[in-house]
């Protein structure tokens, strides 16, 4: 089974899979009384794909991220979760938002059981589960400390893991290493990619780093004045953190830079 | 930690409050025993303790224990009634809009002036008392109770609501603890009020109390004696405050440390 996902996954990363488990169509949102922040923004992730998004602040992506999740209710258009449009979004899709926002008076274990407790699952059933990816994520033995017991790389992993453990397949992560130190974020990136083969998920990832995002992702949205532009990135995977310093990266890298002075 | 670095913390902690207070009570015994001011208006402390002890059978059997119940019932009916109005408020705007205003106005009555009202409704009974130290007490947990939950924790609400949350499951997983630290303040300051709102109360109509006992030997120009039941008072109400606040610490033990 395990085997066979695996292979679909990889599939799904390389855009054979042609089912979007997330679509927007011509989604337009404002502000009450302000101008709209996008007009007819469309786009899709594929089941599998790894997408970031990356814009000026300010030009709301936080606010798309919301509109996914169901915290906020788009203008006009539609958004379609696993071939379903949904009236209330909210609880169909694991979202990680900018600061980690773990419970400080829950142990790491506590804030991991937070999304099983929501969906009122048996939670005893999950703690040899949650245990086992604890050591995976490097966080052996952390699970009774307290959020502020942890290093900023830590608690940037345990709020993903709490992502996770909310089963859904589209993680939405806003921004999530934005708060770290580059060094510490360039230990996240390798982590991530490492793992990035077995989590068989899809994700659709806020950032500003360029690098970061190039490097994480399979697609780029570029969130501008003039709507969105789908940028392909052809990078092989498996890939590590050293990839930063080849040609095709560099190339990459100046071909973003490029587009985004255009639009700016 | 060792007994020796405990006592050494404890010494920096209390030391010098402590060495105040016997600097204070030495002046104190030197200027009342020098003649400067007339027993009757300021007594010694050694007067003070004398009193205490020869009416410490009456203090500590009678009229403290009875003190005591008026403050333990008043707050308890306080406590219950406060945090549900509380939460009342918090869950339905309606309630916060008509119970606000009514609050306010419930703190802005004198109490002196308030109180002979609820001896011709109550009599001399003990519920006479207790309407008062509710009245006195209710109030900051109410607002304690309030505030906490309504303070921020937006963020933490929007996450919780992504995952599917309800607003019964946000109340109970983040608002209440956000809520704890505030409504533990409002206690604290609620039960000492509770033994200001029972002396008062004691004050104005009762046959025993604290209060009733000080007003008596005040009319009596026994001063030491009004001042040992005023110290014994005063301590009531530093003793109820420690209590709570070890009960805060206990609760919230390990937690809300951010």
């Amino acid at each position: 089974m395990n085997i066979c996902s695996g292979i679909w996954f990889i599939r799904g990363a390389s855009g054979l899979s042609n089912s979007p488990i997330l679509s927007i169509k011509d989604l337009t949102y404002a502000f009450k009384g302000e101008r709209p922040i996008f007009q007819k923004l469309s786009l899709d992730v594929k089941a599998g794909e790894f997408v970031s998004l990356i814009g000026a602040s300010g030009s709301g992506k936080s606010t798309l991220f919301k509109l996914i999740t169901g915290l906020l209710e788009p203008e006009q258009g539609e958004i379609w979760i696993d071939g379903q449009m949904a009236g209330n979004r909210l609880g169909s899709v694991g979202y990680m938002p900018q600061k980690d926002l773990l419970l400080p008076w829950r142990t790491v274990l506590e804030n991991l059981l937070l999304p099983i407790e929501i969906t009122k699952e048996s939670k005893k059933q999950r703690i040899p589960e949650i245990l086992e990816w604890l050591s995976r994520f490097g966080l052996a033995d952390y699970e009774k400390a307290f959020p502020q017991e942890l290093s900023g790389g830590m608690k940037q992993r345990v709020a993903f893991l709490r992502t996770l453990m909310t089963g859904k397949n589209l993680l939405i992560l806003d921004e999530p290493f934005g708060a770290l130190d580059s060094l510490t974020k360039r230990n996240m990136h390798s982590w991530l990619l490492g793992l990035w083969g077995e989590l068989q998920k899809t994700v659709l990832f806020i950032t500003h780093d360029l690098e970061e995002a190039i490097l994480l992702s399979d697609r780029i949205y570029l969130l501008g004045r003039k709507g969105l532009q789908d940028i392909n990135v052809n990078l092989p995977r498996p890939r590590n953190s050293e990839l930063i310093y080849q040609s095709a990266f560099i190339t990459m890298r100046k071909e973003l830079e490029r587009l985004i002075d255009n639009e700016s | 930690m060792t007994m020796k670095a405990r006592l050494k913390k404890w010494t920096g902690d209390y030391g010098l409050f402590l060495l105040v207070i016997i600097a204070l009570i030495s002046i104190w015994e030197c200027v009342v025993s020098q003649g400067m001011i007339p027993a009757f208006i300021l007594p010694a402390p050694s007067a003070i303790w004398g009193s205490f002890v020869e009416n410490r059978q009456l203090l500590l059997e009678v009229h403290l224990p009875a003190t005591l119940k008026e403050v333990l019932i008043g707050f308890g009916i306080a406590v219950i009634s406060g945090l549900l109005l509380g939460v009342g408020m918090h869950f339905f705007r309606a309630l916060e809009k008509v119970l606000y205003p009514f609050l306010v106005i419930s703190q802005t009555v004198p109490l002196i002036a308030i109180s002979p009202i609820f001896i011709m409704w109550f009599g001399y009974s003990i519920w006479s008392k207790i309407a008062v130290t509710i009245l006195t007490a209710f109030f900051p947990i109410v607002v304690s109770t309030y505030d906490g939950l309504k303070s921020g924790g937006k963020e933490y609400r929007e996450l919780l609501l992504t995952m599917g949350a309800n607003r019964w499951t946000i109340f109970q997983k983040i608002q209440v603890p956000l809520a704890l630290p505030a409504i533990f303040s409002g206690l604290k300051l609620s039960v000492v009020y509770c033994v200001v709102g029972a002396t008062i109360g004691e004050w104005l109509g009762a046959s025993v109390g604290l209060g009733y006992f000080s007003r008596r030997m005040s009319g009596n120009l026994q001063a030491d004696a009004v001042f040992a039941a005023i110290f014994l008072l005063s301590l009531l109400g530093i003793l109820l405050f420690l209590l709570i606040g070890l009960l805060e610490k206990q609760l919230l033990k390990n937690k809300i440390r951010s």
